[in-house]
């Protein structure tokens, strides 16, 4: 990762520059709301109800007088927090399972394996439903949640790496000077098995937005009046027909990200994958 | 396989809290507490953990998936009467998104580079990034609502049974479910594509005099579907979970929807059917993968 030809290789990748330029402002937008908007997001104005765009309120306000930009920038923050949250854990158990699977082998192996296959045969969706109806709908729990059913993935990928890594010259001479098990996973192992898990947890945060998104419109994320951009697209749906801005802003909000999310990961795939890398 | 995901599926859904007589409770009909001993007994409830198990995985393994909790019915029954409804939902997108596909895979790939090979890769990420609920909101607001071509929700209207009205009503919702998959195979086919068409076989094509269309209709893409196809059946299963989305969207009444429902009136029996159901499609789709794949490509042989 700190090789400088993957910088250089990433920077000749336009859109995914481009796409980390706008995830970042995006980033910063929400996270520096308080100071960027002057509407509170559960401010209600009765007098100013269902306002399209207009001066006062860019995006329009809401059937309680809500403005809605401010409503998207503190949606922004749980919603992008919950990606990255629930990316970080999935990458990490998957990364976890498919390393001790792919570097122990045997009966490890097998058995972790099986329960790769297991856990990827039940329904996603359906099962994080019935889960999420527990939890309350805390965001945290739910960030949780979310990467604890998407790993199974990550550990396929690390697995089938580190099964052609520990063969590698320089894990034998690791061993040979006495290095223990765990010390050369991460020392020798993890670190040459990290282009693949980068891009798979960088796509793995824009699966997340997209599962929370869905979750919430369901009626089983986090719950009003802290917003999010799955829950306000729910709100949103019943006036659809008459004030249409409420349905479409937080949509785009939701591609926008997803989609430069996703191109920041092809961007790393690109540039972390020495067969396409051109020099 | 199976076993491990039934005692999974039994587990996560025994953890939940708040049964089926908090729910009798909360309607406030009952509130004697013998009586509600006496339903708890009825369906079993008293009976440890690991025996209410053993006894719901016996008779699911003959089929039989017990009693549905709000409706004091079979869960049988209650799924296979959804069933229809989600299948033929499942099948229009499946159909669609595999036609959709094909046509924008093989054109973007004999096109490299052209406008239409953009828009595809521009189509396919934002179909990727998309929630699926936010486009059908989007196409119902559209069609449904500014120009009134299309119904904006349900099965067919009341009180009409005409193939047409049936058909109008499938249109969104078909859409809808299939968006994911034509922008995921139309890749896939593209990049495989490419691969052919450069290939040795499809030069002697060339060589031998062929036309142009069949040389890449028939001789390239039956070599670039071996790998989709078995993306297609493995992705299949799947639909089962957009169905889920698009059926709540759209109001469509089949086991998606059926799967909210169940959800929110914590009818257990019903959701342990279906996720089992979902389960057993995965496998099943898996194994079809399998099977395809050794069909199409003779030079695989499972021994």
């Amino acid at each position: 990762m700190s090789d400088p030809r993957i910088w250089r290789q990433l920077r000749r990748h336009k859109v995914a520059v481009a796409s980390m330029v706008l995830f970042g402002v995006a980033a910063a937008v929400c996270f520096l709301a308080p100071w960027l908007t002057p509407y509170e997001f559960d401010a209600i104005d009765l007098s100013r109800i269902r306002q399209p765009p207009s001066r006062d309120h860019w995006l329009g306000t809401d059937d309680l007088g809500r403005d809605l930009w401010t409503r998207i920038l503190f949606g922004g923050q749980i919603s992008l927090l919950i990606g990255l949250i629930s990316a970080a854990v999935g990458t990490g158990v998957g990364t976890l399972v498919g390393a001790v699977a792919g570097f122990f082998g045997g009966r490890t192996d097998a058995l972790l394996m099986r329960l790769t296959d297991v856990a990827y045969s039940i329904p996603s969706l359906p099962l994080l439903i019935v889960l999420a109806s527990f939890t309350q709908s805390a965001f945290m729990m739910i960030a949780v949640i979310i990467g604890l059913l998407s790993w199974m993935t990550t550990a396929r990928v690390v697995r089938s790496e580190v099964l052609s890594i520990r063969e590698m010259p320089y894990v034998e001479a690791a061993r040979s000077v006495g290095a223990r098990n765990r010390r050369i996973i991460w020392r020798h192992v993890l670190p040459n098995a990290l282009g693949p898990i980068v891009v798979g947890g960088t796509l793995a945060v824009g699966n997340a937005l997209i599962v929370e998104s869905s979750l919430s419109y369901l009626g089983l994320g986090v719950q009003p009046p802290t917003p999010t951009w799955g829950n306000m697209l729910r709100d949103a749906q019943s006036t659809m027909a008459t004030e249409p801005w409420l349905t479409i802003f937080p949509g785009l909000a939701i591609l926008l990200v997803v989609l430069a999310v996703n191109f920041i990961g092809d961007g790393l795939q690109d540039a972390l994958d020495p067969r396409v890398r051109s020099e | 396989m199976m076993l491990g995901i039934s005692v999974i599926i039994f587990g996560i859904i025994q953890a939940a809290p708040g049964g089926p007589e908090t729910m009798l409770l909360q309607s406030g009909r009952i509130v004697d507490p013998e009586v509600i001993e006496a339903y708890r007994v009825r369906l079993g409830l008293d009976q440890p953990v690991p025996v209410q198990y053993v006894r719901w995985l016996g008779a699911a393994a003959t089929g039989d998936l017990g009693q549905s909790f709000a409706r004091n019915r079979p869960v049988k029954d209650v799924i296979f009467e959804h069933l229809p409804a989600s299948l033929e939902l499942m099948g229009a997108a499946f159909v669609l998104a595999a036609i959709m596909a094909l046509l924008l895979g093989v054109v973007s790939a004999v096109r490299q580079y052209s406008w239409i090979d953009h828009l595809g890769t521009g189509f396919s990420f934002a179909g990727i990034a998309m929630p699926v609920f936010w486009f059908g909101l989007i196409l119902q607001l559209v069609f449904a609502v500014r120009l009134g071509w299309l119904p904006v929700s349900g099965r067919q209207t009341v009180g009409m049974n005409s193939f047409t009205d049936h058909a109008a009503h499938l249109v969104l919702p078909g859409i809808v479910l299939s968006l994911r998959y034509v922008a995921g195979w139309s890749r896939y086919l593209r990049s495989s594509m490419l691969g052919a068409l450069r290939s040795d076989f499809v030069r002697t094509a060339r060589a031998k005099g062929l036309s142009e269309r069949r040389v890449v209709w028939v001789h390239a893409l039956r070599n670039a579907m071996i790998p989709v196809v078995s993306v297609m059946a493995l992705d299949t299963a799947g639909l089962f979970s957009g169905a889920i989305i698009t059926e709540t969207v759209f109001s469509w009444p089949g086991i998606g929807r059926l799967f909210v429902v169940a959800m929110t009136q914590r009818d257990y029996p019903v959701l342990m059917g279906i996720l089992l159901l979902g389960s057993l499609m995965v496998i099943l789709f898996n194994l079809v993968a399998d099977l395809l794949y050794g069909w199409l490509d003779p030079r695989i042989r499972y021994e």
